[in-house]
């Protein structure tokens, strides 16, 4: 007789791919999704937080001193010096959103600063700068005005400088700080887009065939119920998996976009192909894992709704492993640990992300996750051959 | 005549659920569907069983098809047993009940292939049974069309024609006819005739008296999960109608208990 187990994975695989919808729901949207909302939302923010170059903020001056008046003018906006009387109006601008900025000096500035004693006790010259916070282009007016002043008032008296010049002082590479945002960020998202993907194919697959009977169909041919069971697992991760790389894919492109693209030095390409190798295997067993956790729990359930609400308590547990890691910091992490399913996926995601990984740990991991495997279709196999999971209405 | 099926004391209880309870106002945990049942089938026979809704047919013939497992007892169909072999059961029968659904989303094209693989049958055999089948029934008009679009009556034909994949040679339909239209019908019962006709064995669970008296060979009567009468239908229709012997001992049974 054939190998019933390829049969059935052939028919439930057929069920996926032939039905377009699904494969557009299930496949193709989650990862494009993702990235054309990660890109926007990084490209959004960029606009938002950089200083658009092109922008000449609408400034106004009170007592500007002469000495300062070059490097004021050198900060892109248009200066209008204004007097005392038109202080209120200028104020009001800026709260309508009208007008960036309003630096109000003490007369006799230059003079009341030099003149003025460390020492005395007495107040400094106050600079009083104008803005709106909820404006970015005013709130950047601001930073500027202030940095320009606290420069000035360093030159005053300079006694130490801390990185002077454009020499690159930070020594983390590309790739440190690739690892370092990656491994923190992604092993949780990837793990949540797992079980999302298992989440979407196995309740529907299994408690769904249940509830609209078809089971029963083939519980009356002579296969063995353990091929029905493996036949299952094995298309459905087939599915799981397919939906889980395309939500990885999305994210891992559009993170360097989301985090800031080229300016804050994050890139993929910092991951070579051992790296992206390892990671599909401990992906691939990790959707073995999740998908036979989830049907031997539709097996039990009567309906897909049933199962639904009986899987979610798993997402929980899925998301607290998932953040363990990151508030391990460099923990130890024993060899023993790797034995532990999906607790072993985590860390080994987060070591490769990190470049931390050793082989030994993606092996026992994978190999942990087989054998997990092996358990849950047995107890899946079990769950076929019971007439009250499988016939109680 | 050889013996081809031999149910020995077979019993099966269900446990209400507190619901099942509610509904039929009974504070009974246990039900006994299947009491101490006997009967034999002999080969190239048609069985039928015939018995009012709950007396325990469905029940039977689920345990026949190794659906659900008996509390006590054994059947033995063709040599293997329904608790000791099921598997080698599952080879050997086709068993068709409105419980058993095809999946909506394939056509019965694709299903008959999909189950002719389960039951391991070569691709040639496979072709040429299902030309002769959806001809028979009429099925190559919808062959590929969606289960899920196709009327009652058009889904239980490619049910009833993926049941018989594997050309079994011991046959378990549970009420057969059941929401089909008359034509349809005929055609259901001329098959199985024919089916008979083949040296095929045939169980057949059904209520409709006139589908006994045409095509079945034996007759068992169960109320109650128990066997009331088993004879051969000219024995029973010997002095009186089908339905009139039925109601006969139908009430003699029930008085007596």
């Amino acid at each position: 007789m054939k190998n019933n187990t390829l049969t059935i994975m052939k028919k439930e695989l057929a069920r996926f791919f032939r039905d377009k919808r699904m494969v557009f729901t299930t496949i193709l949207m989650p990862g494009l999704m993702i990235y054309v909302l990660y890109t926007f939302m990084g490209n959004t923010m960029m606009k938002e937080f950089l200083p658009d170059d092109s922008y000449v903020a609408s400034a106004y001056v009170q007592n500007m001193p002469e000495e300062m008046e070059e490097a004021l003018v050198a900060l892109s906006a248009e200066w209008t010096e204004i007097d005392a009387e038109e202080a209120e109006t200028v104020k009001q601008s800026i709260q309508d959103k009208e007008a960036d900025v309003l630096v109000i000096f003490p007369e006799n500035f230059l003079q009341a600063v030099q003149e003025y004693d460390v020492t005395s006790g007495t107040a400094a010259p106050n600079v009083e700068i104008y803005y709106n916070s909820t404006e970015t282009q005013s709130d950047l007016m601001y930073d500027a005005v202030r940095n320009m002043l606290s420069e000035y008032e360093n030159t005053l008296a300079n006694k130490l400088d801390v990185n002077v010049g454009d020499k690159d002082y930070d020594c983390a590479t590309d790739r440190d700080l690739t690892a370092m945002m990656f491994s923190m960020m992604l092993p949780m998202l990837l793990m949540i887009f797992l079980y999302s993907g298992c989440i979407s194919v196995a309740p529907e697959s299994i408690a769904g065939e249940k509830e609209r009977g078809t089971i029963a169909t083939l519980l009356v041919t002579p296969m063995k119920r353990s091929s029905l069971a493996l036949g299952k697992v094995f298309s459905l991760s087939i599915i799981a998996l397919l939906s889980g790389i395309s939500s990885f894919l999305g994210t891992f492109l559009s993170l360097p976009q989301l985090m800031g693209g080229e300016t804050t030095g994050i890139d993929t390409a910092v991951y070579g192909v051992t790296d992206f190798v390892m990671l599909l295997g401990i992906i691939l067993s990790t959707v073995l894992v999740l998908v036979s956790i989830i049907s031997v729990i539709s097996a039990f359930s009567k309906s897909i709704k049933e199962a639904g609400t009986a899987v979610s308590p798993l997402m929980i547990v899925v998301m607290f492993i998932s953040l363990l890691p990151m508030f391990g910091g460099d923990m130890v992490r024993p060899i023993y640990s790797f034995v532990i399913p999906l607790y072993n996926s985590v860390m080994c995601m987060n070591g490769i992300f990190s470049f931390t990984y050793e082989p030994l740990q993606v092996g026992i991991t994978i190999l942990a996750n087989i054998l997990c495997t092996g358990i849950l279709s047995f107890v899946l196999t079990k769950i076929f051959n019971s007439e009250k999971a499988m016939f109680t209405r | 005549m050889e013996e081809i099926l031999q149910v020995k004391d077979l019993c099966k209880t269900f446990t209400l659920s507190a619901k099942q309870q509610r509904l039929e106002q009974t504070k009974e945990k246990k039900r006994v569907a299947v009491n101490h049942l006997s009967f034999t089938a002999y080969k190239g026979e048609v069985f039928g069983l015939l018995g009012p809704n709950g007396a325990g047919k469905t029940t039977t013939l689920r345990i026949l098809a190794t659906l659900i497992k008996p509390d006590s007892g054994d059947a033995v169909i063709g040599g293997a047993s329904v608790t000791g072999a099921p598997q080698e059961v599952r080879g050997k029968i086709g068993f068709l009940t409105s419980e058993l659904k095809l999946e909506e989303f394939f056509t019965p094209n694709y299903l008959f292939d999909f189950f002719s693989d389960l039951h391991g049958v070569p691709v040639e055999v496979r072709d040429e049974r299902k030309k002769m089948l959806f001809e028979r029934f009429g099925i190559h008009e919808f062959a590929e069309v969606k289960v899920g679009d196709l009327s009652t009556g058009m889904k239980q034909k490619a049910s009833l024609v993926i049941s018989l994949v594997h050309d079994p040679d011991i046959i378990i339909f549970d009420e057969p006819t059941n929401g089909l239209d008359i034509l349809t019908a005929k055609v259901v019962t001329d098959f199985l005739l024919d089916l008979k006709e083949q040296g095929k064995t045939i169980i057949v669970s059904t209520h409709i008296f006139t589908l006994v008296e045409k095509i079945c060979d034996r007759v068992g009567i169960i109320v109650d999960g128990q066997m009331a009468v088993c004879d051969k239908l000219e024995t029973l229709c010997a002095e009186k109608t089908l339905e009139d012997k039925f109601f006969e001992i139908y009430e003699g049974y029930t008085h007596e208990k």
